[in-house]
């Protein structure tokens, strides 16, 4: 078991090696670099010269990548291009909003689509079925860019009970935020929400139509209890990966929703930063997504592991 | 009578069709479950006898309903009682031991839970006491070491230990009835013997009533008082076991027990013609009348009435029933198969060792395989041109194994396949040429699977044509039909898909796929085991015709001896990856024979209440073949002391040619034998 999350830890490393590659090559290669992107017009001469002594492109590549990999392994991504910030300075508050944002969606959400999945399957081709799973499958058809506009027009300009988009300063406080992101996490709920909720449901479905359940109910297994000791337990389990790539959605920011909110979180820095051509701040988001990534889905893996027995001795056997 | 314990009164189960319709499963069945008796309910997939077991706890699939009738227990009617009635009745009074024992424990709970979750629905006991018991009946079932198996999880025991489990689980309540779905099916011969004798003594132990069904003639005959035979829906006889499988008086009956070969029959047996209407299928008369040979216009026009004779103390669904009466026992005949293999060599295995350990990288980058003790090991067979050799064993014996590699799908560790003399064929799929691929062809246990779902008849059969002969239009179409017509399946076969196809016509596909490509040597992967024994006979003739035509060599896997002794020249038995006894077919079937060998033919069920199965060796299942000594040294009851541990053992021959791998001389292994 120690050797298994050991060696998962260890790939888990080697992929956020290949991706810092991958991302490093692929800023290299764009044509323009930071200090063409910086001088603009000026960029030739002396002053490009002066600029790349200044960032210290002049040394080749693989130099460069080494030390801004030690950097990066000690938190430093260098210097942001647009505002001339410690990039880490940048990312702070933005992934502290990111998480607000996606702890919120998540304490909501999962719950609900648990909730919701259950109980559709359960009382599956009922009326609560029908009717949940209606509005569950046109929430999730709903593109969010729409479903955002549309909550934005009628709870902020026609009740004009909460603000339509956040406009507060970077590094804002908790408490400040709060009114500010309820719309957003609504708009990311909803369609979370109803994409686990079908999956939960036909997970349950599946399990309550399994021989061992059949079985449960000829043993003479009360409904709900026979429901929390046979069924959730084996239909949950399949759901935790779903749940922790959600997660892992949800933290590397909501890009749309982001946009459309004006919400100061990850997503948008990955679209400004990418529109303004700097780099550094790129590479230092890939970086971090990639590892969120990574983390969360490992984590999911050994909680699978955990919870199911068959995997644990087939491991341990191994 | 008093003595009654479940009533079925006119039941009817059915489901709606996407049109609307309603498709009765079940047609008006009556029958009564007397106290401390055990009855048999055979028939085929899809004749209703699961669905009327189920019910008789008062449960039905979703997508089913009640259409009429009831199962009367305790003077109520099971089917129309709700949530706590029911959940007082369920597990208490009427338990069920489940077909797959493996899929019907809730896999992350804990046998000892399981177990213990009955008891604490159907008894009174405090938890100190419920311990006890468990373990009291985890004994009763022949369980080792009760206390760490309480503590496993479901996918940690073998098949056997599963049923074994379910069986304690469903004593747990003590139940006046205990409803057996073919508890049996899908364990080895020898593990299936062993349940079989168990759930007799617990039988005779409990004095609880047993509703057994099952598919498996023979083993209705080892436990049952009195057999219900269904078949399309309808209760078709019903009467004392013994004299309905010694003078079955129902045309479909006859038919059945013509059909299933026998240990002590060398040869094919008679087939039945077509197969079971599919329900929803409204035909006027009987529902035999396609397959019976005993039908006339009456047949055609009327449907029968269930009967009761009361001499015979039987019911019988037949208006000729009485022409049965007078034939009497049942006569099998068989087609004697002859032996028409030629001299030359077509195929030769010598000294293979397949292995599926894992591959450290090292042994990746060499492309070598290192395994001390591979699954499959020292595999020496020469088979001859138009023979048919039958591998058999149970599972994990490396019969299937065998197979794979020999077809390329799993390379070799050591040692050499030759082909023709002079072809390697060691290597795998990759490496062989396209006419080394054609000489081989295969046919799957299961034809849904092997099938592709999405291709028509025509299309499945054209892939090979196409792919080793260049086949197109007028040319392949006819030699589409050709082969059609070889399997006994007419041209409008064509545009079918599987889906509208019969078990049996799918084997028919598979069949003529496998010949398209005009090969020489055909694996038959136990290519009779998902069909119904009615087909089964069929499928085993045809293959015989095409064998004969054709001039193919079969290599026939199967764990069902009696089906390995109708249709093989030669039997090599396996354990555990090691051959222990290859000789003719006649020779492998009489004494002496190797332990193993002896265990296997006693496990061997026989649809006659005379024959009982002798229980030689205890049914453990082994997880990996033993280091050294002989492979089944672990359950050998014959074991002579520390050199079957040791060494491995030595090839005797008999004088009729059959060899045996033991350290016993031959000639003290007949004296012990017989």
């Amino acid at each position: 078991m120690l050797f298994l999350i050991i060696k998962r830890i260890l790939l888990g490393f080697i992929t956020l090696f290949i991706v810092s590659v991958i991302t490093f090559v692929g800023t290299e290669v764009l044509p323009g670099d930071a200090c063409t992107t910086y001088l603009e017009r000026q960029a030739f001469g002396e002053q490009l010269e002066a600029c790349y002594r200044r960032l210290g492109l002049n040394v080749p590549a693989y130099e460069r990548y080494v030390s801004w990999a030690l950097n990066a392994i000690q938190g430093d991504f260098g210097y942001s291009l647009s505002g001339e910030m410690p990039i880490k300075e940048v990312l702070g508050p933005r992934i502290k909003n990111s998480l607000v944002l996606a702890s919120a969606a998540i304490f909501i959400g999962i719950p609900i689509a648990l909730i919701l999945g259950i109980i559709t399957a359960l009382w599956r081709d009922k009326l609560p079925d029908v009717a949940i799973s209606t509005v569950t499958i046109f929430a999730m058809t709903i593109p969010e860019f729409i479903s955002a506009t549309l909550l934005i027009l009628i709870i902020a300009i026609w009740l004009e009970w909460l603000p339509g988009i956040v406009i507060v300063p970077t590094d804002v406080s908790f408490l400040e935020l709060l009114p500010n992101i309820i719309l957003p996490v609504v708009a990311i709920a909803m369609i979370m929400t109803a994409h686990m909720a079908r999956m939960v449901r036909s997970s349950v479905i599946q399990v309550m139509a399994s021989e061992y359940v059949q079985m449960a109910i000829l043993k003479g297994v009360p409904y709900w209890k026979m429901v929390f000791k046979h069924v959730l337990p084996n239909a949950l389990l399949p759901a935790i990966n779903v749940v922790a790539l959600t997660i892992a959605w949800l933290l590397g920011g909501v890009v749309v929703t982001e946009v459309v909110f004006n919400y100061p979180g990850l997503g948008r820095l990955v679209i400004e930063s990418i529109s303004n051509r700097d780099l550094p701040t790129v590479q230092a988001l890939a970086i971090i997504l990639a590892s969120i990534y990574v983390s969360i889905n490992l984590l999911a893996d050994l909680l699978t592991l955990m919870l199911n027995p068959r995997l644990k001795t087939l491991q341990i056997r191994k | 009578m008093a003595d009654i314990i479940q009533k079925v009164k006119n039941l009817s189960i059915g489901f709606r069709s996407k049109k609307g319709e309603e498709i009765l499963i079940l047609k008006n069945i009556s029958t009564n479950i007397k106290k401390g008796e055990t009855v048999g309910i055979v028939g085929e997939s899809g004749s209703g006898k699961s669905t009327l077991a189920l019910a008789m706890m008062g449960y039905v699939k979703h997508g089913l309903y009640t259409v009429g009738g009831e199962c009367q227990f305790n003077s109520s009617n099971l089917l129309k009682l709700k949530g706590k009635d029911l959940e007082k009745i369920r597990g208490r009074k009427i338990a069920m031991i489940p077909q797959n024992a493996g899929q019907a424990l809730t896999p992350n709970l804990k046998i000892g839970y399981q177990i213990d979750e009955a008891l604490q629905l159907h008894s009174d006991l405090d938890e100190i006491q419920r311990e006890k018991k468990i373990s009291e009946l985890l004994n009763k079932v022949r369980l080792p070491s009760p206390e760490t198996i309480a503590l496993r999880y479901p996918h940690e025991l073998s098949g056997g230990q599963q049923q074994r489990v379910a069986v304690a689980m469903a004593l747990a309540g003590t139940p006046d009835l205990l409803l057996l779905d073919e508890p049996t099916t899908g364990l080895d011969v020898t593990t299936q013997a062993h349940v079989l004798e168990l759930l007799n003594f617990i039988a005779k132990d409990t004095g609880t009533s047993m509703v057994y069904v099952s598919h498996d003639l023979g083993a209705i005959a080892q436990v049952s008082d009195r057999i219900i035979v269904m078949y399309s829906g309808e209760i078709v006889l019903e009467g004392p076991s013994r004299d309905i499988l010694k003078r079955p008086i129902h045309p479909y009956t006859h038919g059945l027990l013509k059909s299933i070969p026998k240990l002590s029959l060398a040869g094919l047996p008679e087939s039945m013609p077509g197969s079971q209407p599919q329900p929803g299928i409204i035909q006027r008369g009987c529902s035999f009348f396609d397959r019976c040979s005993f039908s006339d216009e009456n047949c055609k026009n009327n449907s029968p009435h269930l009967e009761f004779l009361k001499d015979l103390n039987t019911s019988v669904r037949c208006f000729n029933y009485e022409k049965l009466f007078k034939e009497g026992q049942v006569n099998q005949t068989v087609n004697k198969i002859k032996n028409k293999s030629q001299d030359k060599e077509i195929l030769n295995l010598s000294e293979v060792s397949i292995s599926y350990a894992k591959q450290k990288l090292l042994d990746h980058i060499f492309n070598r395989i290192s395994d001390d003790n591979p699954t499959v090991k020292d595999i020496n067979i020469n088979i001859k041109k138009g023979e048919t050799i039958a591998l058999v064993g149970e599972s994990g014996s490396g019969k299937s194994t065998i197979l794979k590699s020999i077809a390329g799908l799993l390379r070799t560790k050591d040692g050499l396949i030759r082909f023709d003399e002079n072809r390697n064929l060691s290597s795998d799929l990759k490496e062989r040429d396209p006419n080394d691929l054609r000489v081989i062809q295969l046919i799957f246990q299961n034809p849904d699977e092997s099938l592709n779902p999405n291709h028509t008849v025509e299309e499945i059969i054209a892939q090979p044509l196409k792919l080793y002969f260049g086949l197109k239009g007028e040319e392949l179409k006819k030699n589409i039909i050709d082969l059609l017509q070889k399997v006994r399946l007419g041209e409008f076969y064509t545009s079918r898909y599987p889906r509208q196809l019969s078990g049996g016509e799918k084997q028919r596909v598979a069949v003529a796929r496998a010949f398209a490509a005009k090969p020489d040597i055909i694996l038959c992967d136990e290519v009779t085991s998902a069909l119904d024994v009615s087909v089964q006979a069929a499928v085993l003739n045809l293959l015989q015709q095409l064998k004969e035509d054709f001039g193919t060599t079969y290599i026939f896997v199967s764990h069902d001896l009696a089906v390995v002794r109708a249709i093989s020249d030669r039997v090599a038995v396996l354990y555990q990856g090691r051959l222990c006894e290859v000789g003719p077919s006649n020779d492998v079937y009489k004494f002496p024979s190797h332990p193993y060998t002896e265990v296997l033919l006693g496990a061997v069920l026989e649809p006659d209440p005379d024959i009982k199965p002798k229980l030689v060796a205890e049914d453990i299942v082994e997880e990996r073949p033993p280091e050294k000594g002989c492979s089944f040294q672990g359950r050998c009851s014959r074991i002579v002391g520390d050199i079957c541990k040791k060494e491995i053992p030595p090839w005797q021959l008999t004088d009729s040619g059959n060899a045996i791998r033991c350290h016993i001389p031959i000639k003290e292994l007949q004296k012990e034998q017989f």
